[in-house]
């Protein structure tokens, strides 16, 4: 199991030891990131962050994850504003930022850059997301998640609510959860069912998912709930959006026949799935979810770059 | 059975012949072979709707003067996995193999995606892996959309 040097790119590239070796590392990582214990060991690092669509969270996440272990970072925050990759290929922006840096940090409006990166760059390329193709590491970041508060990822019951068709980011934690024995729960509204392709896909791993109609139904037994965003382009009018957004929002109520250790989960930023009462409840995950990306950003850092955790 | 010999079209002297095209396909294989780079001397013959014993109707396509690139055996894989491949000698048949789909399709078909990386002016090529064999499912390499509908998206 060696991730120094590797590119990653999709979660699908990691096998189940290798995220628990990340997940494992990660742990060991939150005093770091929460500023209690100083640890360097990516000292003299040069660490370079395209960002080519803009996105802000991430980005700050990666560059907290680097400045945490003492590594520095060149950043590209926005293309637009950017003559450097101004009318340039990708191809060119990665091979230039090669030459400067130990490490990549990607993120790009078009899907398949990070396999093309990776192809070009002679340092290891880390996919920060890549239009709607994949986001490693926030599928990492939810699997820590869901560990941290659980202790295992292995035969709990996982609901998946939302837009289940277009959001990637449960696809790919789907594929995750499916390499742990997880049970899930599919809660969709009609048009924005898992696709076939992903259904198919996991079938071929094995994994027991099964499809639900009632909310209430589905988060009774739960010990993850993990809601996307539904967003309003995906419907013809806005009356339509309105009367499915609203039965898919969590709201106290909501969880009030749930499991005390469910958790409720949600990759941020939120239009209206999550009521703010919630966030005074113990079931509410979201925010540590969102610290935890740091962890899991340092840790991936550590292991491409050093090859170790420790 | 040794039907009677099925030479609808004149016999060819050096070339390559494929058979077993599903019916309908030639014209697509034609253009996939590129007629016009051919030779000028060279004749294309094209039999449609032939009667075959294993496939009901089938297409034939002959051409003088041509041996196919593995590139173009791979697009015809693609368009039309029944095809057989026959180099003609001096009249006989000299070697003759099935159009067999190879692990990855480089170069082939357009990612039907169109905001996928390789269709973005970046110097790649396109690059496919074969998600299922039957039917044919291609899935690109780079952004993972999966493809059944080669027709359109030949190069
Ligand atoms: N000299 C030739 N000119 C044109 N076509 C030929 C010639 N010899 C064989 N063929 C064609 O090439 C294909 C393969 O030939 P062969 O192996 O003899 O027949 P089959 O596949 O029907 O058993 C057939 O479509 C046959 O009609
Ligand atoms: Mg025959
Ligand atoms: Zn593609």
């Amino acid at each position: 199991m060696a991730l120094k040097g590797r590119d990653i790119i999709s979660i699908r590239d990691l096998s189940r030891e290798e995220i628990e070796e990340v997940l494992k590392v990660a742990h060991r990582m939150i005093p770091i990131a929460e500023g209690s214990k100083i640890d360097r060991r990516l000292d003299g690092i040069i660490l370079a962050l395209a960002f080519l669509e803009p996105s802000t969270r991430t980005r700050l996440s990666f560059e907290t994850a680097a400045q945490r272990l003492g590594a520095r970072c060149i950043t590209i925050a926005d293309p637009a504003t950017s003559s450097v990759v101004k009318g340039e290929t990708l191809s060119d922006t990665v091979r230039m930022l090669s030459g400067y840096a130990d490490a990549l940090v990607l993120r790009h409006p078009n899907e398949g850059a990070a396999r093309l990166a990776a192809e070009m760059s002679d340092k290891p390329v880390i996919n920060a997301g890549d239009g709607a193709g994949q986001h490693p590491t926030q599928t990492l970041l939810d699997l820590a998640t869901i560990q941290e508060a659980h202790g295992t990822l292995s035969g709990l019951r996982v609901v998946l609510l939302g837009d289940l068709k277009y959001g990637r980011t449960v696809h790919s934690l789907a594929h995750a959860l499916a390499l742990f024995g997880a049970e899930m729960v599919l809660i969709s509204p009609p048009s924005l069912k898992l696709p076939d392709e992903v259904t198919e896909h996991l079938d071929q791993l094995g994994a027991r998912v099964r499809e639900e109609e009632q909310l209430h139904r589905a988060v009774r037994d739960a010990d993850v709930l993990y809601v996307t965003r539904i967003q309003k382009e995906r419907f013809g009018d806005e009356a339509e959006y309105a009367k499915v957004a609203g039965s898919y929002r969590i709201d106290n109520s909501v969880l009030a026949g749930a499991k005390q250790r469910l958790i409720v989960m949600h990759p941020l930023p939120r239009l209206g799935e999550i009521a703010p009462e919630v966030d005074g409840s113990p079931h509410a995950a979201y925010f540590r979810q969102a610290f935890l990306g740091v962890p899991v950003r340092m840790a991936l850092l550590s292991l491409v770059l050093k090859g170790k955790g420790a | 059975m040794a039907a009677p010999r099925e030479l609808k079209i004149t016999p060819i002297k050096n070339g390559t012949v494929i058979d077993h095209i599903g019916n309908g396909l030639s014209l697509e294989v034609l253009r996939i072979i590129g007629v016009g780079d051919l030779d000028k001397d060279s004749t294309v013959s094209v039999a449609l709707h032939v009667r075959s014993q294993k496939m009901g109707w089938k297409d034939i396509v002959k051409v003088e003067n041509m041996e196919l690139s593995p590139r173009k055996v791979n697009a015809i894989a693609l368009i039309a996995p029944t095809a057989t491949i026959s180099i003609i000698r001096d009249y006989k048949v000299r070697e003759k193999r099935t159009v067999d789909l190879p692990e990855r399709i480089v170069g082939v078909a357009r990612c039907p995606n169109p905001n996928c990386i390789t269709n973005r002016g970046e110097p790649v090529e396109s690059e496919f892996d074969v998600a299922r064999r039957r039917p044919v499912v291609l899935r690109c390499i780079y952004c993972e959309r999966q493809m059944d509908d080669f027709l359109s998206h030949l190069i």
